[in-house]
């Protein structure tokens, strides 16, 4: 037998179906989301694909839809229980983001559980920013709901804080490419046994 | 996590367990930020255009151009691809209820005699970019040249893309400040920005100065344009429409 076949237990159940599913949509509806976005707002795209009542249509729908994989994860008791352990952060994050600050990449200085701690906040940070993305794009679309002075402050709010999505969500892409093992666990739902000691050692699936 | 939790570890345990819930803190805060960003939009809006629209004087890469307020045109086109039109092949004509129906081909516009405007432009969306110079023949001279029989109450603006259109009231038509542009910026006018001929209308949003024109027709009502059947004003003054208060132009 070679090296390269693991036994199966080797592999460390990671995430559930659901959660794979939840993910993959949710990606897919933010990825329509910055597609469109690029579509509407950068000239060289727009000249180019023109049609500006499809694609703002496109990206109205896939925005309001963002939110749905995730609500309807939460029937999910695996989706919950990652859900907690992405909210409750331990001595050990702290350490994590100390070690991040420093630019210290081993190991042994970022203790983490089935999450590490720049995991979790980029979690709660990105849920927010797309409840905020709703919300004001919500304002911008029912153009009679709200007075102008609201209808200026959300295109306002809306533009800056898709730039700052755009620079965080490059990031969250790029370390997954940086990462095969990481996508492995989102792709089928397991990973090595020697990563999940390694990544995160303090989880205990 | 306390000693005692550190010398009795459950396998079951998670290090999480007993731990603060900052996930909800960051999240929460990220909504707040978004709320506060709402509130503080106005001021912070006209410090950035300013700054940004500084940079963008001494900028050679264009790139604070890409940034949100960061000043200049942006291009919106309501069809996939618009064909190119040059001075062999553009052709305008002005039907309808007149009494001498007109086509002008490039060279005859510029044989006419030319207004240059410098003011504002506001576009409904919220970008604006200052005093920018429109060139052409006022919109009345070719109106006079054809005639307008008396039962004509309105233009109506056909655009070469096949899709856009616009609307004018005749008394609107007539404002000395609306040109049928041939050049902007002091430049010939580009395919992007709607040349080689496009409509201007200088005191209203920036939507009802159609771009690409090849036809101006009189009629006896307003037809809502392109975007009008979408909810835009038919009357779009900068400022007194599309329940926008923006500066007029």
């Amino acid at each position: 037998m070679s090296l390269r076949e693991a036994p199966p237990a080797a592999r460390v159940r990671r995430f559930s179906r659901a959660e794979r599913w939840v993910h993959r949509l949710t990606a897919l509806l933010m990825g329509i989301c910055v597609v469109t976005a690029a579509c509407l707002y950068l000239p060289e795209l727009a000249e180019l694909v023109g049609r500006r009542q499809l694609v703002v249509r496109i990206h109205e729908w896939s925005g309001l839809a963002l939110p749905v994989p995730v609500l309807a994860g939460l029937v999910s008791r695996a989706f919950r229980a990652d859900l907690r352990f992405l909210n409750r952060f331990g001595p050990h994050d702290r350490v994590w983001l100390r070690a991040a600050l420093r630019r210290d990449k081993r190991a042994s200085a970022r203790p983490a559980g089935k999450f590490n701690a720049g995991q979790k906040i980029y979690a709660a940070w990105i849920a927010g920013a797309t409840l905020v993305m709703l919300g004001t794009g919500l304002i911008m679309w029912f153009t009679h709901l709200t007075p102008v002075m609201w209808r200026t402050s959300a295109t306002f709010v809306h533009d800056w804080l898709a730039l700052t999505i755009g620079i965080v969500l490059a990031g969250h892409v790029g370390m997954a490419l940086a990462d095969p093992e990481a996508r492995h666990g989102m792709r089928t739902g397991s990973v090595s046994r020697e990563w999940a000691d390694r990544e995160h050692s303090l989880w205990r699936p | 996590m306390n000693a005692e939790q550190l010398e009795q570890p459950q396998q079951s345990e998670q290090p999480e367990e007993h731990g603060n819930p900052v996930g909800r803190r960051v999240f929460l805060g990220t909504l707040g930020l978004g709320a506060l960003g709402m509130i503080a939009a106005p001021p912070l809006q006209r410090g950035l255009e300013a700054f940004l629209g500084s940079a963008a004087d001494v900028d050679p890469t264009g790139l604070t151009g890409l940034l949100p307020n960061g000043g200049g045109f942006r291009y919106y086109s309501v069809v996939t691809s618009v064909s190119h039109k040059d001075a062999g092949n553009y052709r305008l004509t002005v039907d309808g209820l007149v009494d001498r129906p007109q086509t002008y081909t490039l060279a005859d516009l510029q044989a006419m005699p030319q207004n240059r405007m410098v003011r504002d432009v506001q576009c409904v969306t919220g970008w604006r970019v200052p005093e920018t110079p429109f060139e052409g023949v006022r919109l009345s001279r070719l109106l006079d040249a054809a005639g307008v029989r008396s039962t004509a109450r309105a233009v109506r603006f056909t655009c070469f893309d096949g899709a856009y259109t616009e609307s004018l009231t005749l008394d609107q038509a007539r404002r000395p400040d609306v040109l049928v542009a041939l050049r902007m910026q002091d430049k010939d006018l580009g395919h992007s920005h709607g040349g080689p001929v496009r409509l201007y209308v200088a005191p209203m949003y920036f939507y009802k100065s159609a771009k690409w024109l090849s036809g101006i027709t009189l009629t006896d009502e307003v037809q809502p344009g392109y975007w009008e059947e979408r909810g835009y004003d038919i009357d779009g003054w900068v400022g007194r429409s599309n329940g926008r208060d923006d500066e007029p132009t």
